[in-house]
This record gives structure tokens, sequence and C-alpha cells, in this order.
């Protein structure tokens, strides 16, 4: 009982068909503290804490909790323990409330009766004493992710774990719930629990943890006190050279109009005022525009409007001089327009189908992987997928025919950020489209939407990431509530300006 | 061995052959209990079918009998499992199979047509009653169980009325088209001498020869990967511009189409006649949905598992009913049918088994490097050492 460890993983080694995802790693987690988790996308960061929540069951090593030797076959096993995850893509069950999500197998019950009035006090005081704040009654479908975290959590707390993994909390979050979570985080510490912490962001990791473990490739490369190191250092043991965090690029030349958006309006799902309302712009060619703004502001719905996944209420687009406001989905995407999604599990990927049927998504009608009488041609299908996950360093257990289901998230988007980009588009729209990447990755996806740039292409970038918004575009747009209020000169404006227009503080009249 | 079960096919196999063994096993209990005197015999009865004769050619001829109703339930099952590669559960299948039958007689006994125009016909028909299935979901999101059930009944009654003009004076079936319509039966093309039987049609090589083309349809085509990809993630279908609404309906009338064309690969042989005052939709067109389950979700599986299905329904009537009432027959094949729709519940059960015995042997390997060698040095990092404790 003496350990200074809530948690040790010693010499885990955990092995998936065509990889090794965990080489004898070791892991302790000291009591009350916050220890970060970093490396690569396919690291194997995920499946590491998949096997301390009992998800996965590791070949070889022990796991040790307070310094006796436990076994843990399955979650609840870990949930006996104490040991709570957040998961990387949550799990929550979508029709169901936000208090029947938390209570979800442990309902009290009383003469088989549920008592849910108990279960509400309980939430209810820990989501005021940790700042967690939630609608117990709104159905998690209809809720923001930042919400529906904030559920994961409760459903932590209300567990009573002492041991909290987060994997990748933050890249679903925007900056302000961003903060707000690091507060919680530390919080939870300094009340005696001991915190697991996965993140791509070395800032974060800077900010809110007291030690660092990194890995590389399944292998473990070292563990390293936040205090006693820097960013640099983090990210050259992480990825094996420095990392540069600035995007380098030349000006922007821009040439003829591609995208122009007039007076479009788009209703909104959840309430009655329209989620976009009466937005106009235009993107040329050879520029990167920027839509800014706080997630929930209309960002998502203009995406769906431009692809076409929602109907527009009024208003037209222009897609290099072809009016397509009322074209399909597939007429706008054989007209040049590309689209990196969102939400990659939502409409992203075909989960159940290989990788290479992935790459295609988008093309498989096309004559190169489909021929006349209507099969489609294999041979061609996994080249192509062979040369887009070398080109793009999209890392998977068994290449091409790998499940997309199992790759992990990080590299499931890169997939999809291959096949978008080597589409060649007139016009990209790229939705947050470094959401989960490691900082080499980052940088990576970074460099192509410049190059994308200067071969003459449009790009339209939706980010909720303020580093990427001041870095990556030639311009900016903001938007709040529905409209646009503002456009930025990323080179002449700072982050405090920005941040005014997001918050709906300062406000242009905008020309398209 | 392990890298053997691991395989998908292999363990669909194994969970098939369970499923089945465990029906054996409930049927045999439930006639125990109802009297143990017999009930080894039934069973054994249920399971030989055909086999239960010495005489060869007696033989040959019962199984070609089990084979030409094999031939309909292969196809009502490949109308499942095509909808349900979409993500559909055709339970319309049954009134689709209804409406084959009509369509095939109708053209046989009201217009003498030959048997290939009363097949096609079939087929149109059934097909259409799955094309509304389709419009309503796809346009007016109705489920498409409610949708198919409601059909089912439609079609079972709307055939009785249709036929009723060309039923014997004396009974309730419509008239045998070998005196009505010789030309409309389904040619036997030699099958027919081979087997003994003369109800033995091109049905049979045609029912797996199509189950063959589905399997590539499904698995080699643009429009198999589509269908599928609209099966796994709706959301992604369309965000990749596939035509989700046509997809639906193309769906519902080729698996419509397919259990039409059972439906007349049934009775052009002339080995049944419809009653045109049953109540009941058949259950062919349900049993197929137990193929389907069966056979693994896969085509070429199916073809096996209606086989086994249609084998032991027409086993049943061989159980000695001077232990059991007549009824005992379909309560054991349906509980064998049952069963079969635990074959998804027994694969999952199957890799979890795996994944333990894995852990198992890792465990034992694990102990035996450690007593082969002195605890290791460490391999945790300097900078942790204190923890060790
Ligand atoms: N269930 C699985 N089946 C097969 N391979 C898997 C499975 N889960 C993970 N892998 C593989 O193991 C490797 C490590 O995956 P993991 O999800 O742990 O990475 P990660 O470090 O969390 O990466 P990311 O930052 O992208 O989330 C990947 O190459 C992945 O393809
Ligand atoms: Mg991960």
């Amino acid at each position: 009982m003496d350990s200074p460890y809530a948690i040790e993983m010693l010499h885990i080694t955990k092995r998936f068909p065509g990889i090794i995802a965990n080489d004898n790693i070791t892991l302790q987690l000291k009591k009350g503290e916050i220890h970060a988790l970093l490396g690569e996308n396919g690291a194997g960061k995920s499946t590491l804490m998949s096997v301390l929540f009992g998800l996965y069951q590791a070949e070889e090593g022990i796991i040790k909790k307070d310094g006796v030797e436990v076994q843990i076959k399955d979650p609840n096993d870990a949930n006996r323990l104490g040991i709570g995850m957040v998961h990387q893509h949550f799990k929550l069950v979508e029709c169901f409330s936000v208090l029947d999500n938390i209570i979800l197998g442990v309902e009290p019950t009383k003469n088989g009766f549920l008592q849910k009035k108990e279960a509400r006090e309980k939430v209810m005081a820990l989501s005021d004493k940790y700042g967690l704040s939630v609608n117990p009654d709104a159905i998690i479908e209809d809720i923001t992710v930042g919400m529906q975290q904030r559920t994961e959590i409760l459903k932590m707390l209300y567990r009573d774990n002492e041991i909290l993994i987060f994997d990748e909390p933050t890249s679903v979050l925007t900056p302000q719930e961003i903060d707000e979570l690091m507060q919680i985080m530390k919080n939870l510490a300094a009340e005696g629990k001991s915190i697991l912490f996965i993140s791509h962001k070395l800032a974060e990791i800077m900010a809110v943890a007291d030690r660092c473990s990194v890995l590389r490739k399944g292998k473990y490369i070292g563990t390293v006190e936040t205090r006693n190191t820097t960013m640099e250092q983090l990210s050259a043991m992480m990825v094996g050279r420095n990392v540069n965090f600035h995007v380098e690029k030349q000006p922007c030349h821009p040439g003829e109009v591609i995208l122009d958006v007039k007076n479009m309006s788009v209703a909104s799902k959840v309430h009655k005022k329209d989620a976009v309302k009466d937005v106009s712009f235009q993107v040329r060619a050879g520029e990167i525009v920027c839509i800014a703004g706080i997630d929930g502001n209309g960002q998502t719905e203009l995406v769906y409007g431009l692809s076409g996944l929602e109907p527009l209420k009024s208003g037209s687009i222009t897609l290099k001089g072809q009016d397509i406001t009322k074209a399909s989905i597939r007429k706008r995407s054989t007209s040049g327009m590309s689209h990196i999604p969102e939400d990659r599990h939502k409409h992203g990927l075909v989960l159940d189908y290989p990788l290479e049927y992935n790459m295609i998504l988008q093309r498989y009608f096309e004559p190169e992987f489909t021929d006349k009488m209507g099969f489609l041609k294999r041979k061609p299908i996994r080249e192509y997928a062979e040369r887009l996950i070398a080109e793009y360093d999209v890392r998977s257990g068994q290449g091409p025919v790998t499940p997309a289901r199992s790759m992990s998230g990080g590299n499931q988007q890169k997939a999809i950020i291959a096949r978008e980009i080597d589409k060649n588009p007139d016009l990209l729209l790229a939705v947050q489209p470094t959401r989960g990447l490691d900082v080499g990755a980052i940088e990576s996806v970074h460099k192509q939407l410049v190059a994308q740039r200067d071969a003459g292409k449009a790009v339209l970038l939706v980010s909720l990431e303020l580093d990427e918004v001041m870095d990556v575009p030639d311009r900016i747009l903001v938007m709040y509530e529905g409209e646009i209020v503002g456009e930025l000169d990323p080179k002449k404006t700072t982050q405090e300006e920005l941040g005014l227009y997001m918050a709906g503080a300062k406000r242009d009249e905008v020309k398209a | 061995m392990k890298k053997i079960l691991k395989n998908d096919a292999v363990q669909s196999l194994i969970a098939s052959l369970l499923c089945i063994i465990l029906g054996l096993l409930i049927g045999y209990i439930v006639l125990l209990f109802i009297n143990p005197a017999g009930a080894w015999d039934a069973i054994l009865a249920v399971l030989k079918n055909f086999l239960k004769t010495a005489n060869h050619a007696r033989r040959v001829k019962l199984l070609g009998a089990t084979l030409v109703r094999t031939a309909p339930l292969l196809m009502c099952g490949l109308s499942v499992l095509f909808a349900y590669k979409v993500g559909l559960f055709n339970i319309g299948v049954a009134g689709q199979y209804v409406a084959g039958v009509c369509a095939s007689l109708y053209a046989a006994l009201a217009w003498h047509w030959g048997w290939l125009p009363c097949v096609l016909f079939a087929i149109v028909a059934a097909a259409a009653l799955g094309a509304i299935v389709g419009v309503l979901k796809a346009y007016c999101n109705v489920n498409e169980v409610i949708s198919g059930i409601m059909l089912n009944w439609i079609s079972l009654y709307s055939t009785n009325m249709i036929l009723s003009k060309y039923k014997e004076e004396a009974s309730h079936y419509t008239l045998y088209l070998s005196k009505a319509s010789p030309k409309s039966i389904l040619p036997g093309a030699g099958l027919d001498k081979l087997l003994g039987y003369d109800k033995v049609t091109i049905a049979i090589p045609l029912a797996v020869v199509i189950a063959i083309v589905v399997y590539i349809v499904l698995n080699r085509t643009k429009f198999g990967y589509e269908l599928r990809a609209t099966g796994n993630n709706k959301n992604a279908a369309k965000y990749a511009g596939m035509a989700e609404k046509r997809n639906i309906i193309l769906t519902l009338v080729i698996a419509g189409g397919l259990a039409g064309l059972g439906g007349a690969m049934l009775y052009l042989t002339d080995i049944e006649r419809w009653s045109v005052t049953q109540t009941s939709v058949p259950g062919m067109g349900f049993n197929g949905i137990a193929a389907t389950f069966l056979g693994g979700l896969n085509p070429i599986g199916t073809i096996f598992s209606s086989f086994f299905i249609q084998h032991i329904t027409d086993g049943g009537p061989n159980v000695d009913t001077t232990y059991y009432c007549a009824q005992i027959s379909d309560l054991i094949s349906s509980i064998i049918i049952y069963l079969c729709g635990f074959v998804l519940f027994l694969k999952t059960a199957i890799n979890r088994g795996l994944a333990r015995s894995d852990e198992r042997q890792a465990a034992k390997e694990k102990e035996a490097a450690q007593a082969a060698q002195a605890p290791k040095p460490e391999d945790v990092p300097a900078t942790e050492k204190g923890g060790e404790k």
C-alpha cells in the first residue's frame, strides 16, 4: 500500500495483425499527478490505455495498482479498480439523455425501480463541485461535443473513479473549453485523483502535466518532467527530428474567383433561427481563406450547404462560374470540389471497409477503378491505395486491407486527407483537417494546404484552432451567430483582435 | 489450428454447425418432454429425410423433391441477404414470393404463356411489390418491416382472389399445369431423368448460378460497393455522393425480383398447387430469413443452409404420428430454424473464447520464460527506479 504509484504498467506488449502496437512499454502513474502520454499517430497510445481499461488484453506484461498486481479482463474490472476512461471517440448512447448516459450500468434502484432523483442529485453535486456544467435532461445528439465530453467526465466521477484516463480530450474542444478542461483536470489532481492525459498539443502538456511519457512506433522512448523540458525537446523525442511549428509560405497571388457564395442561408436543425444567415464571400484560385469562429456559430451548416449535405434556404453558390446551388453532392464533387469532413466517423469513412476501399470513396466510379461492365478493378485500386499510403504516410497494421475501424484516429484522418487532396480539386473544403493529428503530421498537412494554394487551387479552411487560423490562411473570415462579422488579414491582426470578433464584441460590415 | 479458427469464413461455418446441433438438441429435449418413447426416432426421421428409404431409386427421387423446394428457398434467402447488405430487413420477402407465385400461375393458367415469359412476369410482379416498399422507405421514411408485413397480407389475399378463377371445380386448389398449360412447366433439361423425378427442372442449377451472381455483384462490382457502403454507413454514402434513395429502391426491386423468381421456380414445376383458401402466408419466405442467417450472410453459404433447412422441413412429416400429433414435425423444424438465428451470436462467442485462450497461452509462456531466466535487469527507465518496491 505504500507504493507511490497509483498505477504501474510494466513491460506491456500488445500485438495486432501486422503490427506491434505496444512493444515492451512501461508506464508509471504517480498518485495525484497528471501524466501526459505523447506520441505520433499510431504510436500506440490509445492501445496502451485500452489495455489499462480492460478493452484489450496485453500478451505480455503486468499491471499493478498501488503496488499490487491486478488482472483487468474487461472494463468492469477496470471500473471496480477505480479506473475510468474518456475515449477518443466518445461512447455515449446518442438517443439517451445526459443523466441516463451517466448512470448507465450503475443505475441506483430500489425494489427494481429506478431511483433517478438520487442519481440526479449526485450528478448535479458533482457538476457543481468541478464546474462541469451540463443539462441532465438534454439528449446527447442535440448537445455540443464539449458538453458530451463533460458528460463522459461526469460518468467517471459518478463511478467514484480514482484513476482517470483522457484520450485526446482536447482535439474536439474549442479554446475556451480547453482552458476549462485544463482547470478541471488540475482540480481533480489536487483532490488526489491520478490522471493520464493523451494530447498532441505540446502547449497543453506543458501547461497541465507534471510528467510526460513519450512513445514512438509502439516503443517506449522515455519519461520527462515537464518542468525541466521544452516543447522542442518533447517534439524531438516524439518524432525523432525537430518540428517546425511555423508555416513557411510565399505571398499569395489570388487569381480568378473559384467559389462565389451569394446571400446564402441554411436552416438550423436545432433551433428555429437560421444557422447561416445571408452569408456572401468569395474564394479565389491561389489563396487560402479561413472561416474562424467559436464552434457552433454556423460553420458546420455553412460547409453542409456548400458540399450539398444540406439544402440551402436561399442564396446561390457558384463554382468556377457554374451555378451549383441545386447540384447533387456527386455533381459538386466531379465539378472539382473536395471535402475533408468535420466528423471522420460520421461522414469520412466506411469503418467496415478496408482502407483501400475508403481511399476510393470519392472516385470508385471513375474508369480508373471501375470497368465498363461495372466491375471494380481490384489491382488498380490496390495500387492506388498503396501509393496514397506511402505518399501521405498513413500508418496501419496491414496496409490497404486494414479495416478502417482498426486504424488509429490520426491515421484515419490522414487517409481522408490523402483521398481528398489527391482528387486534385479546384476547391478544397478542409474542415478542421488537423484534428487529432500529431505535430509532425500537422506540419505536413499545412504544407500540403499551402502547396495546393501555390498550385493555383482555392482552399477554404474551417478551423477552431487559433494557431492554425493565424498561421495558415491568407485571409480570415470570422463567423459569429451565423453571420460573417469580420474579414481580417492574418499578417496584420492579433489573436486578441480575432478573439473580440469571435466573441461577437466587434464587427464590421463585410462586403464580399 | 488457431489461425484457421480465426478465419472469418471458418468461424461462420462453425457457428452455423453449432446452431444446428443446438437446435437438434433442444428439439430432442422437447420431444422427450412430450413423449420419451419416440423421441430419438423422431429426431432421426427429421434428419434423415430422403435417406430413410433403403430403395436407391426412391431415395434419389426424394432428394430431388427436396432440391425442387430448395431452389425457391434459396431465392428467398438471397432476397433477404441482398437487402440486408444495404441495411434493410426485407421481411416482405414472403409477400414478394407470393406475388411471384401469383403472376407465374396467372400467366400460365389464364394466358397459357410459355415458361420463360411466365418466369419473367413473376419477377416483374414481385419486383413491383418490392418497389412499393422501397419508394415508401426512400421518400416517406416508412419502415420497410412495417410496410413489408402489410404487403405480405395484401399480396396473399389478392393472390387468392386472382387465382380463384383458375381453381379446380371440386377442390380449392388451382388447376394442374400439366393439364391446363403444359408448356408453362419449367424444362427438365435431362435433370428429371437423372434423378428419376419429373418435377426436377433447370430451376435448381439456375438458383445456384444466381447465388454466385449475387455474390459477385455484392463483392466485385461498383453497384455492390455502393450498396454495402450504404448499409455500413449511410452518412458516408451520402457524403460520397451515392444516390441513397435510388439505391434503396433498386435494392428492394432486386430483392423482390429474387423472391418472385423463387415463387415461379416452385409453382412452375407443378409439384405443388396453390390453395386459394389459405389464410397464412407460406413459410417459404420466412424460412428464407433463417437460411440467410444460417448461411452466415454469405450467398454461397446460403446455398448450403437453404438445402439443410429444406432437408429438415421435408423430414418433418416422417415423424411417427402414433407418438406425436401431426404438427410436431413443424415444431421440430421450426425450433431448429429458430436456433439458426443465433449464428452471429455464436460467432462473437467463438472470438471471445479465442482471445481468452491466447491470453492463457501467453501467460503460460511468460511464466516459463521467467522460470528459465533469472529476474530480468531493469528495462524500466532509470529515472523511475524508485517505484519498484
Ligand atoms: N483493434 C485493432 N485491430 C488492429 N489493429 C489495431 C487495433 N487498434 C489499433 N490498431 C493498430 O495499432 C496501432 C496503434 O494504434 P493506436 O490507436 O494505439 O494509436 P494512437 O497512438 O492512439 O494514435 P492516434 O494519435 O492517431 O490516436 C495502429 O497502427 C493501429 O492501426
Ligand atoms: Mg488514439
